[in-house]
């Protein structure tokens, strides 16, 4: 019987034949099982994103879709020489640099609780996870009601906030407004990913520091800090490119009023409300390719090593 | 002294996190029990409901909006069946990956961690075009189909850790001592499997459970919108007003399954989120 899966000869030179026998039906059985994996996982991105950028170069709107005209980089151009893109841009930039960092420090003093406390354990674990299980709009209507003059009770919380201040009448207060609820939401997340690394910092490195009379601040960053390294770069990796991709919240407190828009939802805007369909994919195109540069930019600059962090 | 100073601060920083955890909980909680009357003119503001509480009759209204209860079923159904399909491929996808050497691995992986970073929305239009040509659009395959592509990544990635933990050998053993293939198998891998694969079940549900960009962008009635979709939509009687109070109820109902699923299975999705990230 000949099969078609040939072995590369590289391989198949050192390796005695029946040895390579099994390799070779490992390696189909192998990609049998991974197979309806990776079709169900291109299916809805590799191919609809090749049509993006196709479409992209279209000027194509469904109000008229028979007046679909090939324009070159005119989308692309348009987009980026307007000043909205790049305040998008520069907003969600904001979004992700203010929450992951936020939620790197509070996220971190919760997991220090977490990994002391012996009573209530269950008790909190549970309440972290209806943070992170919660609706994202549910949050935000949460939030949204929260810090609404009529309604609220922020502005009644808070001292040195006037009882009729609108947080949603200004950029930066609602900004703010936004930045606290997906913070709110996603704090647990970070922590629980931090709570792992740090139960992978042994003990006795802490308690030989602690003897040899370094403070806890010491402790914290000459000890705990550098050994749970890998574990708090895969967190800020993971929850930076969530947040660059912030929509839901925006979407459900000020629908992007106010200068709030991300990239996200600018894009969403284009193609879904304003019908801009060709317009709207040149958008998808420049916010996947972001993103790309994004996740490049941390792993580079924080020398991520997602072998490492998963042990292997 | 110094031990009880620690206590303390331990102690506050548990309250810390409980509050920080429920108090925006117990907030839409309590909104939800403010009377519509007085969410609109604004009468009782402050946290609790003092003299406009309404029993349960945002409830009631919430339970008799056709399209929400639309909504829900479209939800359970949706998550339901879009969690169980990408488990099951998940769990093919990760035994490959846990136990068997094949070429094209690493490709499979850093398939699922693209995937996992890719921006949702960047989609939208050309699904939204394509699903209206094929005839996806506003139906439950047209948004289960998506929910299997975005959580088959963090499904094969959890799996995977797990099963790299399994002692495999013990399946040889146990048919060394007399078992047949699939005894072993049903009585020895499938136990130790199990929690992993539910583990899996229980993170790829909230993400569909929790899913919006698709929600409204696939869907134009409640044929096949799901929750998230509707409480955006849902403007009540007055489209200028808000109806907060019925949107806060309509909100915990939404929160309800998940909160049960946290009470149920903390320790296994704790497990999950840990083991999938960060493994030593």
């Amino acid at each position: 019987m000949t099969s078609v899966v040939a072995t590369p000869q590289t391989d198949a030179g050192d390796v005695p034949p029946e040895v390579s026998e099994r390799v070779r039906h490992e390696n189909r059985l192998g990609q049998r099982l991974v197979a309806p994996a990776v079709v169900v996982m291109l299916i809805v991105t590799a191919f609809p994103i090749l049509r993006a950028l196709y479409l992209s170069f279209y000027s194509y709107s469904l109000t008229a879709p028979d007046e679909r005209e090939l324009i070159g980089f005119s989308n692309y151009v348009t987009a980026l020489t307007d000043q909205l893109f790049w305040r998008d841009i520069g907003v969600t930039v904001l979004y992700m640099v203010v929450t992951v960092a936020i939620e790197l420090v509070i996220g971190f003093a919760f997991a220090l609780v977490m990994h002391r406390v012996i009573f209530a354990r269950g008790l909190i674990r549970t309440s972290i996870l209806i943070p992170y299980g919660i609706i994202t709009v549910v949050s935000g209507f949460a939030w949204q009601f929260a810090f609404t003059y009529q309604n609220g009770f922020v502005n009644g919380w808070l001292p040195f906030i006037d009882a009729d201040f609108n947080w949603f009448g200004d950029t930066v207060p609602a900004v703010i407004a936004i930045m606290v609820s997906e913070i709110w939401k996603t704090t647990p997340f970070m922590s629980l990913l931090l709570l792992a690394g740090l139960a992978q910092v042994s003990e006795d490195m802490v308690e030989a520091a602690k003897v040899d009379g370094a403070t806890w601040w010491q402790r914290m960053w000459k000890v705990v800090i550098p050994n749970m390294r890998a574990a708090i770069m895969v967190a800020v990796l993971f929850r930076a490119l969530d947040a660059y991709r912030i929509f839901d919240n925006i979407f459900v407190m000020t629908a992007g009023a106010e200068g709030t828009e991300s990239i996200s939802f600018l894009t969403y805007r284009q193609s879904i409300e304003q019908f801009q369909l060709g317009m709207g994919s040149a958008l998808a195109v420049l916010l996947f390719l972001s993103v790309l540069l994004v996740a490049f930019t941390i792993v580079k600059l924080f020398r991520v090593d997602l072998a490492q962090a998963r042990g292997e | 002294m110094n031990e009880l100073k620690q206590k303390i601060g331990l102690g506050v920083g548990v309250a810390l996190v409980l509050a920080w955890c429920l108090l925006p909980v117990a907030w839409i909680l309590s909104l939800s029990f403010k009377s519509q009357a007085a969410v609109s003119n604004g009468s009782d503001p402050g946290f609790l409901p003092l003299d406009s509480f309404a029993g349960l009759e945002n409830y009631r209204a919430v339970w008799e909006d056709d399209q929400f209860r639309r909504a829900i079923i479209n939800s359970i159904g949706i998550s339901l069946i879009a969690t169980v399909l990408s488990v099951m491929i998940a769990t093919l996808a990760a035994y490959a990956i846990a136990r068997l050497e094949f070429k094209g691995k690493k490709m499979v992986l850093t398939t699922a961690l693209a995937i996992a970073m890719f921006p949702v929305v960047s989609l939208v239009s050309p699904l939204f075009d394509l699903w209206r040509t094929i005839g996806l659009y506003d139906t439950w395959p047209g948004l289960i189909l998506p929910y299997m592509s975005f959580t088959l990544p963090l499904a094969i990635w959890t799996l995977s850790a797990f099963f790299r933990e399994i002692p495999w050998e013990m399946e040889q053993a146990a048919q060394v001592d007399g078992a047949t293939s699939w005894q072993a198998f049903r009585k020895v891998i499938v136990p130790l499997a199990a929690p992993g694969v539910f583990t899996a079940a229980i993170l790829t549900f909230f993400f569909a459970w929790n899913d919006f960009v698709f929600g409204i962008t696939l869907t134009s009635t409640e044929a096949a919108r799901p929750i998230p979709a509707a409480l955006s939509f849902f403007v009540g009687p007055d489209p200028f007003q808000r109806p907060a109070s019925l949107l806060a109820a309509a909100a915990v109902v939404a929160t309800i399954p998940i909160v049960l699923i946290v009470l149920f299975f903390q320790r296994k999705i704790v497990a999950g989120l840990t083991s999938g990230a960060v493994k030593g």
